[in-house]
């Protein structure tokens, strides 16, 4: 056993202070010495760090971060540094199950297949394959997600697919389409290296993109550091570093954002210039703003006028500026109209496409881009426009088959959506992959009947007896990290290469091969009568990408297995024209807007409805940016007589989603073994409540009992992470955080509002 | 002078479009996205009516009751399910397109009369109306295969 440091209780390391160049920082852990390594990134956040895999008699022993890789430079946190210890964890699943009176049973592969081809076929032949539905991860890989699109899109045909990314990236990819045309991230992490100031809003950075927030540590360590404004209701870790930190009540983002930018158009600390060459709405944006004077935005948001002004200050100020949001904007009310303020400050002040300037709208899992792009989720491949016939032209001819094969008729169904046609039995086959619902899904009890619906076949494909598969119908055990090859992207558009390391346990399969077995069991075929997907290798599915992304924003064309192994992970667009990757998109300030290329033709920021394409192309912005403004509107369940609190959920830095993995890491498991209930000490004492007492949360859908954390949150608040659900602890012991939260979403990025929601408290 | 006979059909058009996203939204409240976007729009209308009152001040009016009867039409009884969802929205976008018209032909009033204070509210106004019209249709047309081709 060695490891560089104990990263339990030294989150981020020690400091290596910098202007510019990141220096290098090995981190090493392993238990015993491994016999060779294996190259890989992390998968247990959205920052992707190059890693190698320590493997010794075909067991993962150890891991240690690549020295040259531009994401981490040789650094990790504590997931990546334990939570492989998951994949030797003695209660993986090895075995396909099937429910037979009841119980899950061990079955054969061939009649788990056989089960669900058969269901699919019958459904198809009754319904059409409308009555199938996807719900699918932020976790697998391109080589799947594309070959899993394809089937559902022109092999099956069903609208209905989308991932867990709903819950997670959904707001990020919609606010980026809104703004430039197309979704894809303008900077990258480097720009951190030198940027005079950066902008978190509800990002908690320091807990969740640990490595990532090392980077800001190091620079403020270091001379010339920028400064950070934060907003966050919570004084989080990355809070306690900020030079400013706003704190606002539930639900009221879009009012501070407007209010600082109303500040920045009024200091008249905007590139005129720029807005006139470059974008189009501003005008709106000024009549919109214009009302958020500092002293309104104090009486809605709490957040006192005197630090709006010191915040809006250094937005203004500086020459650079980097973003960053997450899901504190994307959970929480208006969510894509927030999150495209961010995009507005940026654009407005004119910092996009330049060296310290970057918006990221972050991603919560390692692969949640790779869904938007690979069109596993509610968009199509290569960021391509459902509505715009010559998208669908082109898809329709790489694939060989006809274009109404594949369901344009609507918007892929958000997964919200999915749900709700299985509550109401349209769908009856709904196939879960590399995702726990049971957990992470608001409002538990409901999400738990949908699953035990009679007339619904419940497919689960996981490496672990989650709290989900424990409702499915049929169970199939999958290879994970480390078992499989393949790719995928982070946050600022870095691709890694992940080599399978070891064999999986059992049975177990990659997902990768369970999608190309049912592909090979329904038939797929295309127009000629050839298979309709012609890979049989997680390379030659890379290649069939390379070819669906070529000409498109996330162009991967340059991009081979080759190319990716030895050195660092490179950043999308990789073609002729950037052989090494891009830094910056939008370095010429022409943005994807132009109709033709666009993978939207825009939104009502209120209503939600998607415009016209004859009306895009009456006014096609031809390649300006899009200003769009939108006004504040109160959440639609707000604290009252019955039940008088906020309440919101969020993370801690030792776990990730619903622990599937990090709770069976010895290590993270320790440090932090169950939930909490945070409050105020106001709240605290007005409810007799002391620290490590157990509190009952309740709200109108459940409720919850955990222990008090009382200190680090504004009065009115109570904070629960939503990590901790039912497969290690008494499912009668009611304990996720879920339990309490509402169905209802975002108008336009169809994201669950996990970050509001009224409860009760008293000690249980 | 027929203006004010026309700004009470419209007030009363504006009347039954907002009880009817109401109504909506209380019949189909299982569906999250409806119930709250259908309050919303009934907000709308009924900001819309209250923008009205100076107008009908101005140009006096006795009521029409055409419009009354076309909602009695359209929406007979409650209705549920996913098709029954699709035809309240199909009526919805019915009563919509009652109201745009009455604000165009007001607006062609307002401009012979260089009422600019009428031409903008019938501006803003029409602009709303536009924008319920667009969410109806594109949650219909969303709605509409599954509802036609796959509910029981």
């Amino acid at each position: 056993m060695s490891e560089t440091r104990n990263a339990i209780q030294d989150i981020w390391g020690p400091r290596t202070p910098y202007h510019g160049t990141w220096p290098l920082r090995e981190n090493e852990r392993v238990t015993a010495t491994p016999d060779h390594w294996v190259q890989s990134a992390c998968v247990l956040c959205s920052n992707g760090c190059g890693l190698d895999i320590g493997v010794k008699d075909g067991r993962i022993v150890g891991v240690r971060g690549r020295a040259e890789d531009r994401i981490n430079h040789g650094r990790l946190g504590p997931k990546g540094l334990h939570g492989w210890e998951a994949n030797h964890s003695s209660d993986r699943l090895t075995k396909p199950l099937i429910r037979r009176n009841g119980q899950l049973e061990e079955v054969s592969w061939e009649e788990a297949m056989r089960l669900i081809v058969e269901r699919s076929q019958e459904l198809i032949r009754q319904h059409t394959a409308s009555a199938i539905g996807f719900y699918t991860s932020g976790q697998l890989f391109i080589e799947e997600y594309y070959t899993l699109g394809v089937l559902g899109k022109a092999g099956l045909g069903t609208p209905h697919m989308d991932g867990n990314t709903r819950l997670c990236t959904a707001t990020a990819g919609a606010a980026l389409k809104i703004s430039f045309g197309t979704d894809g991230q303008p900077g990258s992490y480097n720009d951190l290296n030198t940027t005079e100031a950066v902008l978190l809003v509800g990002h908690n950075m320091a807990s969740q993109q640990t490595v990532l927030w090392t980077r800001i540590l190091d620079r403020l360590a270091g001379p010339n550091p920028p400064q950070l404004v934060v907003i966050d209701p919570r004084r989080t870790y990355t809070a306690e570093k900020a030079t400013v930190h706003l704190a606002p009540r539930a639900g009221t983002n879009l009012a501070v954002l407007n209010g600082l930018i109303n500040l920045l158009i009024e200091a008249d600390q905007i590139d005129h210039e720029f807005i006139k060459a470059h974008t189009v709405g501003f005008a709106e944006l000024r009549q919109t703003v214009e009302k958020w004077t500092p002293e309104r935005v104090e009486h809605l948001t709490g957040v006192p006028a005197d630090k709006l002004l010191a915040a809006a200050r250094i937005l203004g100020n500086s020459k650079t500026l980097v973003s960053t949001a997450l899901q504190g904007v994307y959970q929480s009310m208006q969510a894509t109209a927030a999150a495209v303020q961010i995009n507005n400050i940026h654009l407005i002040r004119g910092l996009i496409g330049t060296p310290g300037n970057a918006i990221l709208q972050m991603n919560g899992q390692p692969t949640s881009q790779n869904t938007r792009e690979c069109g596993a989720d509610g968009d199509l491949p290569g960021f391509r426009n459902w509505d715009n016939p010559d998208h669908m032209e082109e898809l329709a001819r790489l694939w060989n088959v006809h274009p109404d094969k594949i369901p344009h008729w609507a918007p892929p169904t958000h997964a919200m959506q999915i749900w709700r046609y299985c509550e109401t039995g349209s769908i009856k086959l709904l196939w879960i992959q590399a995702t726990n619902p049971a957990v992470s899904m608001p409002e538990l009890a409901r999400i738990r009947r949908i699953l035990q619906q009679k007339d619904l076949l419940v497919v689960v494909q996981d490496a672990f007896l989650t709290e989900t598969a424990k409702l499915a119908d049929v169970v199939l055990p999958t290879a994970i990290w480390g078992e499989k090859t393949g790719t995928f992207t982070n946050t600022d558009r870095t691709v890694h290469i992940s080599y399978q390391a070891i064999n999986p346990p059992g049975e177990a399969r990659a997902d990768f091969d369970i999608f190309l077995d049912y592909a090979r069991r329904m038939d797929f075929r295309d127009k000629d009568g050839q298979p309709l997907i012609k890979w049989s290798t997680p390379e030659e599915a890379f290649e069939a990408w390379k070819a669906c992304s070529k000409g498109r924003p996330c162009d991967y064309s340059g991009l081979s297995y080759e190319k990716l192994t030895g050195g660092s992970g490179i950043q999308w667009p990789c073609n002729e024209q950037h052989p090494d990757g891009a830094e910056h998109l939008y370095t010429d300030h022409q943005f994807n807007t132009h109709a033709d290329y666009c993978e939207t033709y825009g939104y009502d920021l209120v209503t939600g409805a998607e415009k016209q394409p004859e009306e895009y192309k009456a006014n096609d912005p031809k390649g300006k940016a899009i200003i769009l403004a939108a006004d504040y509107e109160p959440p639609h369940e707000e604290p009252d007589a019955e039940y008088p609190l906020w309440f919101t959920t969020g993370r801690v830095v030792y776990h990730f989603h619903t622990r599937t993995k990090t709770g069976r890491a010895r290590a993270l498991q320790e440090a932090a073994p169950e939930g909490f209930v945070q409050l105020s000490a106001e709240d605290a004492a007005r409810h007799g409540i002391a620290d490590g007492d157990l509190v009952t949360v309740e709200s109108r859908r459940g409720k919850v009992t955990e222990p008090a954390r009382i200190g680090d949150i504004e009065p009115g608040l109570v904070f629960i992470p939503f990590h901790y659900g039912y497969w290690d602890h008494d499912e009668h012991d009611k304990r996720a955080a879920n339990e309490l939260t509402l169905t209802e979403w975002d108008p336009i990025s169809k994201q669950p509002h996990f970050k509001y929601a009224a409860v009760r408290i008293r000690k249980a | 002078m027929h203006l004010g006979n026309y700004l009470g059909l419209l007030d009363n058009s504006e009347k039954q479009i907002t009880k009817a996203f109401a109504q909506v939204s209380r019949h189909h409240k299982d569906e999250p996205d409806i119930e709250q976007m259908c309050q919303k729009l009934s907000a709308w209308s009924r900001e819309h009516r209250g923008k009205l009152v100076p107008y009908l001040q101005r140009y006096s009016t006795q009521q029409s009751t055409e419009p009354a009867r076309l909602k009695h039409e359209l929406f007979s009884a409650a209705r549920s399910g996913s098709l029954g969802l699709i035809r309240d929205l199909h009526d919805l976008w019915l009563l919509t397109q009652e109201v745009q018209l009455s604000w165009a032909v007001i607006q062609q009033a307002a401009l012979a009369l260089r009422d600019e204070e009428l031409k903008a509210t019938c501006a803003f106004c029409s602009a709303r109306t536009k924008r319920q019209t667009d969410w109806l249709l594109g949650r219909i047309k969303q709605a509409a295969p599954q509802a036609l081709v796959v509910a029981d």
